[in-house]
């Protein structure tokens, strides 16, 4: 297993700069996710990676070495394809094969890996059919198995489950992470599912516009987004974002802030927010509680029942619209008058540029990190 | 009330694409009978539909000319053509589906223009250099004509099959290890096969119907059936029953190709205006 370097790695497409300088340094069996929206670039990155689009500049080294010019064949990584990418005219046995083949490998080898990896993948008795006699998630496999039989250094993933259905997506998504553990392999792997991302990754790498936007654990990203960007796109339903204005600091390390309709003290350092600055309140729907002493009024627009948990839409005083994540026993219904609590603790604020204020304190989760 | 129209409507079409089909095929159809009749049958007019069938034409063309000389031609300068274009078209049509610069959509309008230009226009360049290259009334003439003349259709063709198959597969191939070579033989050709194999038959057709070149540039060592045809054409439009029988003789082969081959023919023509 191999360690993979990026080194202020950029790539210019018809004059436009697509990716804008990403550092990143991956260490050995680590799973690292890319992800971020349509277009960021994370998918160009992995091509990049995998040497199927040009790097305009910068280093990228695998094991220390430097790769730039190498083809993808001699990187020593494997690519799984948003669209399996199974050669068709061949059956599932010549898929794998076909690597191996080429690489001059000996049959009674090649006979050997394959058995040992349709056997982890529970593929022995579709061996000799051609993908298209095969089902989505079928297929999905033998793409994988035709990475693995490789024994590549790194493995990298692009998007491999969005073709299939929720529930097999589900799935796949344990097996892939059981699979992890079981090849200890340098993985890279991207989504624009912040599921899977949160669910999978020993670290993400959150990408806008081609540039880094956070690194980190997924709950990390998640209790400590280091802007605005981060804290809107992971967590569903997203954090809740509320224009505010910074009140006061208080001298034990928390800083008052006031919205239109309310009032909070959260424990962050003061930056270099002045009283009266402009700032953004962030809250995520889960810490609001539901308090009949609570300070905090608003009017329950559409309450959302999903069984667990129920997601009440909320309009605050001033006309903001506000998500409260509650027990799935909740009975307020549409237009019923609700008092909330917001948790300080939990609260995150960011200044006019967007980005987070340091806390003063740390999650429990995250002591250490 | 609806059923009932449906099936008038379905009705209809099928009477009509009989109609439209048998209006086609009847010129061929009354070539193939007249082959059969007597000379002064083949010119009565009114046409006799009724008549004693007779293989004296098909005798009197076999004893005038070679016909297998002329058939040999046609097969070897037809199979040729077809063969060298195929082998120059697939890297064009490869390079422009997968490796397109920015003036490839321009090429590609460009190669095909040249097929609206009159072949004639070009008869008196072309036929000075066969004769200085000493191609005149030779096979290799002819194949490099037919092969150069086919060459925007075919590259076309190719193009549009290989646009068909998705990338993502030609790159997985890239990462098991495939040079390009490999990447184009073992994974491109496999997959556009339906579509090499229906561009390889439209080629064939036309060189094998190629009329202009053939008449212009053999006489008689490297002439194909088309000069083998016009042969037995007389200006005063007399023997009508030899020359049907000549023409007969000289179009069955493609035509019962055609017929073979006709399922590939018809996917290859129609390959991506359905899913």
């Amino acid at each position: 297993m191999a360690t993979v370097e990026l080194r202020n790695l950029r790539k210019t497409y018809l004059h436009e700069e697509i990716i804008k300088g990403v550092s990143l340094a991956i260490a050995e069996r680590e799973f690292i996710v890319f992800v971020g929206p349509s277009g960021c670039g994370k998918s160009t990155l992995l091509r990049m990676i995998a040497g199927l689009e040009d790097i305009s500049a910068g280093d990228l080294l695998i094991d220390g070495q430097r790769v730039n010019d190498t083809e993808p064949a001699r990187r020593g990584v494997a690519m799984v394809f948003q669209s399996y990418a199974l050669y068709p005219h061949m059956n599932v046995y010549r898929n794998m094969e076909f690597s191996l083949r080429l690489a001059g490998m000996p049959e009674a080898e090649r006979r050997q890996r394959i058995g040992d990896v349709a056997r982890i993948l529970q593929l022995d008795p579709y061996l000799d059919h051609k993908p298209g006699q095969l089902s989505g998630g079928q297929r999905q496999r033998v793409a994988i198995g035709r990475a693995i039989v490789r024994n590549p250094r790194v493995f990298l993933f692009d998007e491999p489950l969005s073709n299939l259905d929720a529930a097999l997506r589900g799935q796949m998504r344990v097996e892939l992470a059981s699979l992890h553990r079981r090849l200890d392999a340098t993985t890279i792997y991207v989504t624009h599912d912040q599921v899977e991302a949160m669910t999978m990754a020993d670290r993400i790498v959150v990408l806008d516009k081609g540039v880094v936007e956070q690194i980190g654990t997924p709950l990390e990203l998640y209790h400590r987004p280091r802007n605005l960007f981060v804290a809107r796109f992971m967590g569903s339903p997203p954090m809740n974002l509320l224009p505010a204005t910074i009140n006061a600091h208080d001298p034990d390390g928390t800083m008052q802030v006031r919205t239109e309709t309310l009032s909070v003290s959260i424990p962050t350092q003061q930056g270099g927010l002045e009283v009266g600055a402009p700032a953004t309140l962030g809250i995520r729907p889960e810490h609001i509680r539901i308090d009949p002493q609570g300070a905090v009024q608003g009017m329950v627009e559409v309450s959302e029942r999903l069984g667990a948990v129920t997601l009440l839409h909320v309009r605050l005083p001033d006309g903001q619209m506000i998500v409260v994540q509650t027990g799935g026993d909740n009975t307020d219904s549409a237009d019923t008058p609700i008092c909330m609590t917001f948790e300080e603790e939990h609260c995150h604020l960011f200044d006019a540029d967007g980005m987070a204020l340091a806390r003063s304190t740390d999650h429990p989760l995250l002591a250490g990190a | 009330m609806a059923r009932t129209s449906t099936r008038l409507r379905h009705a209809a079409i099928t009477v009509l694409a009989w109609g439209i089909a048998l209006w086609m095929f009847f010129p061929i159809l009354w070539m193939f009978l007249t082959g059969f009749k007597s000379e002064p049958d083949a010119l009565s007019t009114p046409p006799h539909f009724l008549f004693h069938p007779t293989l004296s034409s098909y005798q009197d063309v076999f004893a005038r000319e070679n016909y297998w000389h002329f058939a040999t031609n046609s097969v070897v300068i037809s199979v040729m053509a077809t063969l060298v274009a195929l082998l120059v078209s697939i890297p064009a049509a490869y390079a422009m589906a997968f490796l397109p610069g920015p003036r490839t959509r321009m090429t590609l309008l460009w190669m095909l223009s040249t097929r609206m230009l009159p072949s004639v226009g070009v008869l008196v360049p072309i036929y000075l250099l066969a004769r200085a290259t000493g191609l005149l009334d030779s096979r290799t003439g002819l194949i490099v004509i037919y092969m150069l003349t086919n060459l925007p259709i075919t590259v076309w063709m190719l193009y549009t099959f290989f646009r068909e198959v998705p990338v993502a597969i030609l790159e997985a191939g890239r990462m098991d290890g495939a040079t390009r070579w490999q990447e184009v033989t073992q994974v491109l050709m496999p997959l556009a096969l339906p579509g090499i194999a229906s561009t390889g038959l439209l080629s064939l057709i036309l060189c094998w119907n190629e009329t202009f070149w053939s008449l212009n540039l053999t006489s008689s060592i490297a002439a194909p059936l088309t000069t083998f045809i016009a042969s037995f054409s007389s200006p005063e439009g007399l023997f009508f029953a030899k020359l049907s029988a000549a023409s007969t003789l000289a179009v069955a082969p493609i035509m019962v190709f055609g017929w073979v081959s006709q399922k590939q023919l018809v996917r290859g023509l129609t390959f991506g205006a359905v899913k």
